[in-house]
């Protein structure tokens, strides 16, 4: 395990000292009024160890990530930077980088991003100099060897704790734990996945992951979302690419009356949650509850992840 | 082979409508094999035109010709003994033609008439697909002779994204997802471990972001 930039990080902290970890995530406002985003971060402040700031998720024009993560930190709330590859060349990339480092921002997720033509700009350019795994590796040269990928000194490198995305269900499944490989190699210190419904489909990966001895050189986080209703699971599992939504999760949520289906998607999600928290390799969970943040309490409280540890 | 497309007949009678004699130069490379622009579709187009503006009891006059190849000095010159006949002339070439017609002849207006595309490849009749963006560097070694720069909507180097499925892109089940044609291709080359080497950052210099390329070779110039 690679430990630089994790001393900064109460996140690489949690994880460090084995005891399972909490973040969840806030999609920054599409307007200029901070008062969104720092009221859905008090919101979760005591039940989580970072929050995710999402970066012009789903190609929607929003409110930079970075400026969001500055006003949370300002409300006492541990941001982990997202940072796709969609908008922005290596020039800018690294900018942002010492910019978030500037601000004492302790962790980044590097992706690369929902393609522009689903978003409010699909007549846009994309960029993508540098693909999500090339962006691991540029944070981790910038802090590791505190240089610019040009080669020049950087002054007061960045302190950061370097992460990725991975999809385990994403197709071919075959390279799934190579390509997760691949990501850690690059530097990527921990790990969050895409949303899980098919359980037994992500036990296969993790352990298949912890057979290579994944797990053991950056912390996996399993990524969960409880569903609203069905409508929202018939959504992910036909229109949300690599979601994969098994028909038992769709039944269940249509079994019960509409007026409880979401609750019913709450007991699903800390269900899955006590679930995979006995499952090797599992070092903690990022709960996106989109636009749902004041459930983030009520699951992280239930499924026995309360309090946050001291570290 | 460069791909162009036919431009919508309304956008070509707005670039031509303020000329009365036109001459519509097609070629008879890339453009022709594609059918969008070399003689057939000169005459073809000329018909057509011809007839909207009589319809319009507007008297226009179209020239027709097609070149060998509008990207080579030696076959532009063909018309300079024609070429002030007309106040435009209606290009049928890809853009390099277009560019190299208005570079030779600079007193007359170069219009194009069709929409260059892409570098493709013809894969069945009425079907062209991109195979290159002509970045300059080429990595088909490494990603199993499929281009993930022309080919991937992200041109990751290390793909697949996150959004691949069932093999296809994101974008929709129409889309190939190159990296899935990728592992495939690597898998039936016996090379699947090859996927785990990192591709080194890009040097897109070579690329258009270097500016405009320019390829000599002293070894051929007289």
């Amino acid at each position: 395990m690679n430990e630089n930039g994790t001393a900064s990080s109460r996140l690489a902290r949690v994880l460090r000292s084995g005891q399972m970890a909490v973040t969840s995530e806030c999609g920054p406002p599409r307007g200029s009024d901070p008062s969104a985003i720092r009221e859905k971060g008090r919101l979760i402040k005591d039940y989580v160890d970072a929050v995710n700031v999402t970066d012009n998720q789903t190609a929607m024009t929003r409110m930079c990530s970075l400026a969001a993560c500055i006003h949370l930190k300002q409300e006492g709330i541990e941001p982990v930077l997202q940072m796709v590859t969609r908008d922005r060349n290596r020039v800018a990339l690294q900018s942002d980088i010492l910019g978030a480092a500037s601000f004492n921002i302790p962790n980044m997720l590097c992706l690369s991003g929902d393609h522009q033509s689903f978003g409010d700009c699909p007549q846009g350019q994309n960029v993508h100099d540098l693909d999500s795994m090339q962006l691991v590796q540029t944070a981790c040269h910038m802090r590791d060897e505190g240089k610019f990928l040009g080669g020049d000194e950087i002054k007061r490198p960045p302190a950061i704790f370097v992460g990725a995305a991975a999809n385990p269900f994403a197709d071919p499944f075959e390279i799934r734990i190579p390509r997760l490989a691949k990501k850690i190699a690059c530097g990527a210190q921990f790990i969050q996945t895409q949303c899980i419904y098919n359980i037994d489909k992500f036990k296969e990966w993790m352990r298949r992951a912890c057979d290579r001895g994944l797990s053991e050189k950056a912390f996996i986080m399993a990524g969960m979302t409880p569903m609203k209703s069905v409508g929202m699971a018939k959504y992910m599992k036909n229109k949300v690419p690599g979601m994969d939504v098994p028909d038992e999760i769709i039944r269940r949520l249509g079994s019960v009356d509409k007026k409880k289906q979401a609750q019913e998607g709450i007991e699903i999600c800390i269900e899955h949650i006590q679930e995979l928290a006995q499952v090797d390799g599992v070092a903690g969970f990022h709960i996106m509850a989109i636009e749902w943040e004041e459930k983030v309490p009520e699951i992280v409280e239930r499924a026995g992840l309360f309090t946050r540890p001291v570290v | 082979m460069i791909i162009a497309r036919k431009k919508p007949v309304e956008e070509i009678i707005t670039e031509i409508d303020p000329y009365d004699r036109i001459l519509i130069l097609g070629c008879n490379e890339c453009v022709t094999v594609c059918e969008a622009g070399g003689k057939k579709e000169v005459e073809i187009l000329a018909s057509a035109l011809t007839l909207h503006y009589q319809a319009r009891g507007k008297a226009k006059t179209f020239g027709k010709a097609t070149l060998e190849r509008q990207c080579d000095r030696e076959y532009l010159e063909e018309i300079r003994g024609r070429i002030h006949n007309y106040d435009a002339v209606l290009s049928l070439a890809c853009g390099v033609g277009v560019q190299f017609a208005a570079e030779t002849y600079t007193a007359t207006p170069l219009l194009p008439g069709v929409d260059t595309v892409c570098l493709g490849a013809n894969e069945e009749r009425g079907l062209w697909t991109e195979r290159c963006q002509a970045c300059g560097s080429c990595v088909l070694a490494r990603t199993g002779g499929i281009c993930p720069v022309s080919r991937c909507a992200k041109r990751v180097m290390n793909g697949p994204c996150g959004g691949s499925a069932n093999g296809k892109c994101e974008l929709g089940p129409d889309t190939d997802c190159a990296w899935q044609l990728i592992i495939d291709r690597l898998k039936a080359l016996g090379r699947l471990e090859d996927y785990e080497q990192v591709a080194p950052i890009k040097d897109w210099s070579t690329d258009r972001a270097g500016g405009p390329r320019t390829i000599t070779r002293e070894d051929i110039q007289l």
